[in-house]
């Protein structure tokens, strides 16, 4: 895909093949793409987000040999693969926990991006697929929650389906065509089953596509300037297949101990109560990685506004190659940059913690505090207000205004040249990095 | 430094964004030491069978066990495992405690119902034919026992504290005829608070206090107290929720000492391939 192929076919069988199908010569371009030699472990996500989706889908079609997808029958059989199925119970901890590391890894490569500049020039389109990946995970995963059909499924259903009914003039039939009826019921939970085990072979075209997307200009780097030499750069394999290798085992051991010692600690106990449309939960939560939204959602109280600030959120990351102004890649080169980036992650998870709660909540439990507009200043849906502000700030003002006023730090000529004077000479930030002292 | 605090907010997000906060209000849960908390722990096979009786003899009038066959019982982790009977079917208390039930069928030759001895594969035949009919009797509709432990906030905890956590009802508090007040049970007592101050906490419930001292008496010596008898069948409900408990975490523990070495070794490559690398 890029530079001349140094492949040669060493046999006469692979001679025969490589004049048919290159595939033999194709693996071998990937595998001695030229890399740069300084990524650190945050790139390591790539590739675990590759084993995660191929885990997904290993896991994936072995339970749908065993799911019932009925309304009747669904509960019943996700039991049935816990309880009577051989290792059922470790296929389905492993799917339904891979979720959540599939999302864990989707977060850390995302703002890994954001933070290293991935997503400038010449990499947009790279930006665009990855968004759209995102996307069609979230899609997926929810459709996922949906077919244990326990209380949790089903309501989340409910509210999510019902969101777009708040369009102007065609939501309630959108909401109609989706639930394939008037209400969540058996056919809802059919085509969300056939769309569940669809969309994930749409997510490995796109992967495809991203990886594509990134061969062309090749790896952005934490230093955050463009390959100057060969000298700058390592065949991808033996480097990063070894590198990204021990980083996929070592996140293997997180998932581990959520499939072995906590598989339900992400989960939530009404689903394992089955669905029940007249018996609504107490508290109606989407899974943990859908919480930030959730919380920008609810922190206005116009539904199609809510809504509309919910699509906003997810529209600002796709924007963000033509929001940020800066011509430096990097934050390492950006101290402010920095220090607001890090107040956007924690806006991130403060509004994950908000969307936990009910919106009256207390957030200092016991502190009266004073009401302010429609609710009290000490309670959640102030504090999501806060945090969706700062969000929407972040993307929208800060970002394109940084770039032009900042002063960023001098950037290094090349990628060696930090390299070769380290650590002395390097610039802030880097000489912290533990996994530069190999 | 900023690479270190984020890698912590991640997994602390990870920590802080699971299952959401309940507003509604109960009292704290009374906490057990349970022989399966923690990483290592088991089942206490004594206690399964133990809890079992008194499922049997107590709960089952009302709570039926839809997802738990009798030959579950005879697996491994169960109440009546025993290594001389790998396959459950031919264990001699399964099949006892099966031939002891009844349960509906269609009679082969006059396809009209009928009620045949059970077999190891039958489950507990359920008290009442649907939650309607429970309903009616008992003011609410106890729900099948075979997920209860998981699918309450608190698990073992949540059922030993509810069973054992019975209290006269606050003064104040309106409890309809045949409901009893629980401090345990989950919910928002408000409507049904006419006392001064805010609502108590807890809920009121339709199921009469389940147990009391020597309601259940234990073959093998264990004293019948409400504490023992609610322990053991909290025990009890938590295998039928998750059978496969034992198995896991041991599976868990060959998994995670395999996945550290292997890291190790996959480091140990790391550092030999990249040692000439200047990065
Ligand atoms: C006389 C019938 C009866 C018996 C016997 C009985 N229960 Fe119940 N149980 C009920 C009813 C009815 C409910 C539903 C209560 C409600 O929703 O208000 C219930 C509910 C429950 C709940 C769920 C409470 C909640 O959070 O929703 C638990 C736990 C429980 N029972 C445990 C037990 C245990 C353990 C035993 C045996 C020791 C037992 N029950 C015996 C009738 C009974
Ligand atoms: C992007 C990849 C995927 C994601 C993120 C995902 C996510 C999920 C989630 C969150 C659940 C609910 C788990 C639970 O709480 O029980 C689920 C269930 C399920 N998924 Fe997937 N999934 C993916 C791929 C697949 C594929 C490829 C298949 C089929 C080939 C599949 C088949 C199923 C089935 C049958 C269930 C129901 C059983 C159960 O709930 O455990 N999934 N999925």
């Amino acid at each position: 895909m890029s530079g001349p192929s140094t492949y040669e076919p060493k046999t006469a069988l692979e001679r025969w093949l490589d004049q048919r199908l290159p595939i033999l010569r194709f693996n071998a371009e990937l595998m001695d793409f030229p890399t740069p030699k300084n990524l650190n472990y945050w790139w390591t996500f790539g590739a675990i987000l590759a084993f995660c989706l191929i885990t997904q889908i290993a896991t994936g079609v072995v339970l749908a040999m065993h799911y019932n997808a009925s309304a009747g029958g669904a509960f019943n059989s996700v039991e049935h693969i816990m309880r009577d199925v051989n290792y059922g119970w470790l296929i389905r901890y492993i799917h339904a926990n891979g979720a959540s590391m599939f999302f864990l890894a989707v977060y850390i490569h995302t703002f890994r991006g954001i933070y290293y500049g991935s997503f400038k020039a010449p990499r947009e389109v790279l930006w665009l697929i990855g968004c759209l990946i995102y996307l069609t995970m979230m899609a997926t995963a929810f459709m996922g929650y949906v077919l244990p059909w326990g209380q949790m499924s089903f309501w989340g259903a409910k509210v999510i389906t019902n969101l777009f009914s708040a369009i102007p003039l065609v939501g309630p039939a959108i909401t109609t065509w989706l639930w394939g009826g008037f209400a969540v019921d058996a056919p809802t939970l059919n085509r969300f089953y056939s769309l569940h085990y669809l969309l994930p072979f749409v997510i490995a075209g796109l992967v495809g596509l991203h990886i594509w997307a990134l061969h062309v200009p090749g790896n952005s780097n934490p230093v955050g300037v463009n390959v100057k030499s060969k000298s700058d750069t390592v065949p991808f394999h033996p480097y990063y297949t070894v590198k990204d290798g021990f980083a996929i085992s070592v996140f293997v051991i997180l998932f581990a101990v959520f499939v072995f010692y906590m598989p339900e600690a992400l989960g939530h106990s009404d689903n394992y109560i089955p669905a029940n449309p007249i018996v609504t939960p107490p508290h109606i939560v989407p899974e943990w990685y859908f919480l930030p939204y959730y919380a920008i959602l609810r922190a206005i109280p116009n539904k199609l506004m809510g809504v509309a600030a919910l699509g906003g959120a997810i529209a600002c990351i796709f924007a963000l190659p033509w929001l940020d102004t800066s011509k430096v890649r990097s934050m390492r080169y950006r101290p402010q940059a920095k220090i607001y980036f890090v107040f956007f992650v924690l806006a991130c998870l403060v509004l994950g913690v908000c969307g936990a709660h009910e919106v009256d909540d207390q957030i200092i439990s016991g502190l009266a505090g004073f009401p302010l507009g429609d609710a009290n200043i000490n309670s959640y849906v102030w504090l999501s207000r806060i945090g969706a502000l700062y969000y929407f700030i972040y993307f929208l003002v800060i970002t394109p205004m940084l770039g032009l006023r900042e002063t960023p730090l001098p950037v290094p000529e090349s990628i060696s040249t930090p390299v070769l004077s380290h650590p002395a000479a390097a610039p802030a930030g880097a000489t912290a990095a533990p996994e530069k002292k190999g | 430094m900023t690479r270190k605090f984020l890698a912590l907010s991640a997994f602390l997000g990870l920590l802080v964004a699971g299952p959401a906060l309940a507003a509604s209000s109960q009292a704290p849960l009374k906490h057990v030491q349970w022989s399966f908390s923690g990483p290592f722990g088991s089942y206490d096979q004594a206690q399964l069978q133990r809890g079992f009786k008194v499922y049997r003899e107590v709960c089952s009038q009302c709570h039926a066990l839809n997802l738990v066959s009798f030959h579950d019982l005879g697996q491994p982790g169960g109440p009546f495992w025993d290594p001389k009977y790998p396959n459950p079917n031919d264990n001699p208390y399964v099949k006892a405690i099966a031939a002891d039930y009844k349960v509906a069928d269609i009679d082969p030759d006059t396809g009209e119902n009928m009620q045949r001895a059970a077999t190891s594969a039958d489950h507990p035949p359920a008290p009442y034919a649907n939650d309607t009919a429970a309903k009616a009797t008992l003011g609410g509709a106890p729900p099948d026992m075979s997920l209860l432990v998981k699918a309450r906030e608190g698990g073992p905890d949540y059922v030993y504290s509810l069973v054992t956590g019975y209290a006269p009802a606050p003064q104040g508090l309106v409890v309809p005829p045949g409901k009893y007040y629980n401090p345990y049970m989950l919910s928002d007592l408000a409507s049904s608070w006419k006392g001064t101050g805010p609502a108590p906490v807890g809920g009121i419930i339709a199921m009469p206090p389940p147990l009391t001292a020597g309601k259940v008496s234990f073959d093998d010596g264990a004293p019948s107290t409400l504490d023992q008898e609610a322990k053991d069948v909290a025990a009890f409900l938590t295998w039928a929720s998750d059978p496969k408990m034992d198995q896991r975490k041991q599976t868990g523990l060959a998994v995670l000492v395999y996945l550290a070495i292997f890291s190790g070794l996959l480091y140990a490559s790391y550092r030999r391939i990249w040692r000439n690398v200047a990065h």
